[in-house]
């Protein structure tokens, strides 16, 4: 596994992932989604809106280190809002 | 309207067969000949870029090469495509949709991304240079076109012909073999068409993942052009050499293919 | 349609899939990734530099120019097949013993390794050897794309024009097959023209094919690498070097790890939004 070179920062960031979809997962188990219409000009599901949450949040980061610069912890702040926007009424 | 249509079409077909056509004549001539004069119709056809590919080990290996990592290739896509075709086209289950989104993702996804990895993952694992690397290498983009492909197919297969066979006391395992498997063998048949086509094709993988034992012929075809330089008879021959399999092949599943282009699949 | 019943056991079924998948795009995918936030000299000697590498490719005025290329690449290309598509597959004839015949003739460019195809183009372009290069120049067009960028860049997009367009003709011939003859019928006994009828029987009906198509075109435009790599080499000068071809540079010819394969990531995020949007609107279809 040596030439994956793991680092601390993208273990967590993995790690998260993971555990993002096993606890979308078990909420779907406990709670199967349904299709709803939010502010979103599409019909989503639960894990729908978890995905463009998470593309949303890639963009938003890419943005900011394409215009403003590395110190991204107010993007970062940004796209977790932005997400529970999105989870909530998208 | 229908009169530019079927202009469109005529000039269409003809602008696809004339770089063909130099492909072809530059092909039957020696390679002296092509760079001293130009002429639209060959004075003199030979045969001699093709026996000269017949006779050159490392040609016949190259096409040894290609021929290996394609079937390898095609065969592991669809063991594991068609029984996921199956589930995907018969029932709905957790995550399916996600499921089939991220497999279309890897269709999708530029080669070039996984280029490093790919290097740095076969090298690991022992396999580089080798066939495996590049048949496995290209399972990123054949998987999930034949998932994609033969999902289409079956679901257009009536559900009945399952329960009929269940009725009649097949098992699934024996259904699925000796009746459904049959039944579909025109769609499997453009699936591994696809599939073969695709591995075939592909350029970037291949000539990153083969080291000098098992280069491919796509790979011998750009060195031929940077190192020696301009055998251009050779290089054309070997052009028309790759296209003929292909041709081959799309003449016997051609009208199983206007029902795949159908389904919007491919 | 059907509604299919829901069984979590069909999860068995697609677990190979899911296996080999994993292998060959999610083991990679995380290595990726790993890579893009170090300075890797070896796998003993690297170092952590976090987002430099994301911030050096964003701005990286040779990645901008690249990706400003490519999109004007895909644009032209997408503008130029979409409609010629669609006009030759109204040409072919639905039932005629010449269908098979012309369905392979189509198919052909499609079945060539594209290595080839750019091989075919060279020596058909080439201003020395090449019919189309000699017969420019003999009429007094001075035509050479190996030195002239807008001549590379003509030759490119002939090129995949040539490659390409049976795709999306092939696909809108399979649209055009499904429509009903009822659907004909109704309209001549309105009276309808041809134009007519393509404007408001045809078009409307080959909507859900035409977005695969554009999507597919746009996709595959958006990595191409191998056609230009053959014929340009993505000379001259960079003029057509487009994005996979800059990475595959940065990857493997100069084994700058860290920002290349920050680059990937980059590039791969783009694949996935327009992939997104691809299967939302083909899945909007089946809904509709």
């Amino acid at each position: 596994m040596a030439w994956m070179a793991w680092t601390g920062p993208t273990l967590v960031f993995f790690s998260s992932i993971g555990i993002a979809l096993v606890i979308m997962t078990l909420w779907e188990i406990r709670s199967p989604t349904r299709l709803r219409r939010g502010f979103l000009p599409i019909s989503t599901t639960r894990g729908d809106r978890f995905f463009i949450s998470l593309l949303s949040a890639a963009f938003i980061h890419l943005l900011w280190l394409g215009i403003i610069g590395q110190d991204v912890w107010l993007a970062s702040l940004l796209a977790i809002t932005w997400a529970w926007i999105l989870m909530r009424w998208g | 309207m229908d009169k530019i249509c079927r202009i469109l079409l005529v000039s269409y077909g003809v602008y696809l067969l004339i770089p063909l056509y130099w492909l072809v004549m530059i092909s039957l001539q020696a390679n002296a000949d092509i760079v001293s004069g130009f002429s639209v119709v060959p004075e003199a056809v030979s045969l001699a870029n093709f026996t000269e590919i017949a006779a050159s080990a490392v040609w016949r290996s190259a096409f040894a090469n290609s021929l290996s990592y394609v079937l390898i290739n095609s065969a592991i896509s669809l063991l594991v495509a068609i029984p996921a075709a199956y589930v995907f086209s018969r029932y709905r289950f957790l995550g399916d949709r996600q499921l089939f989104f991220w497999l279309l993702t890897n269709r999708m996804a530029p080669p070039a991304v996984f280029l490093l990895p790919f290097f740095q993952l076969y090298s690991a694992v022992g396999l580089f240079d080798t066939p495996f690397a590049v048949a496995l290498a290209h399972c990123l983009f054949t998987v999930p076109l034949a998932v994609w492909i033969l999902e289409g197919f079956f679901s257009a297969v009536s559900r009945e012909l399952d329960e009929m066979a269940h009725l009649d006391g097949f098992g699934f395992v024996e259904f699925f073999l000796k009746i459904f498997i049959p039944v579909n063998r025109g769609a499997i048949g453009v699936a591994f068409f696809f599939c073969f086509m695709f591995s075939w094709v592909e350029l970037l993988l291949a000539r990153t993942l083969s080291g000098s034992a098992a280069k491919p012929v796509v790979v011998v075809m750009t060195r031929t052009v940077s190192a020696s330089g301009l055998d251009w008879g050779v290089l054309a021959a070997a052009g028309v050499l790759t296209v003929i399999p292909g041709v081959f092949v799309v003449w016997f599943v051609r009208k199983h293919l206007v029902k795949g282009f159908a389904l919007g699949r491919v | 349609m059907i509604v299919k019943p829901r069984r979590d056991k069909a999860w068995l079924g697609v677990l190979p899939v899911l296996l080999i998948v994993a292998f060959s795009a999610v083991v990679p995918l995380m290595t990726v990734v790993n890579y893009s936030v170090q300075d890797v000299l070896d796998f003993n000697t690297r170092f952590f530099v976090g987002l430099e590498w994301y911030e050096a490719t964003l701005t990286d005025p040779r990645f901008q120019a690249a990706f400003f290329r490519q999109l004007a690449f895909s644009a032209t290309i997408l503008i130029i097949e979409i409609p010629l598509g669609i006009l030759v597959a109204r040409g072919i004839p639905r039932t005629s013993k010449y269908t098979g015949l012309i369905i392979v003739l189509l198919a052909i460019p499609l079945l060539i390794p594209w290595n080839v195809v750019g091989t075919i183009w060279q020596l058909f372009a080439r201003s020395d050897i090449g019919l189309l290069g000699v017969v420019l120049n003999s009429v007094g067009i001075d035509y050479n794309y190996t030195s002239n960028p807008a001549d590379a860049w003509v030759t490119l997009v002939a090129m995949d024009v040539w490659h390409w367009t049976s795709l999306v003709a092939l696909l809108s011939f399979a649209g055009l097959s499904a429509i009903p003859p009822a659907f004909y019928q109704a309209a001549e006994i309105d009276g309808a023209g041809s134009w007519q009828i393509f404007r408001f029987v045809e078009l409307p009906r080959l909507r859900s094919v035409l977005v695969i198509a554009v999507l597919l075109r746009l996709m595959d435009s958006f990595m191409i690498y191998t056609e230009p790599f053959v014929l340009t080499g993505g000379g001259p000068g960079n003029t057509t070097t487009f994005l996979s071809q800059y990475l595959a540079t940065m990857a493997v010819g100069q084994f700058d790890l860290g920002p290349a394969a920050a680059f990937s990531v980059v590039y791969f995020l783009f694949t996935l939004l327009f992939c997104w949007l691809f299967y939302t609107s083909v899945i909007r279809e089946d809904d509709g």
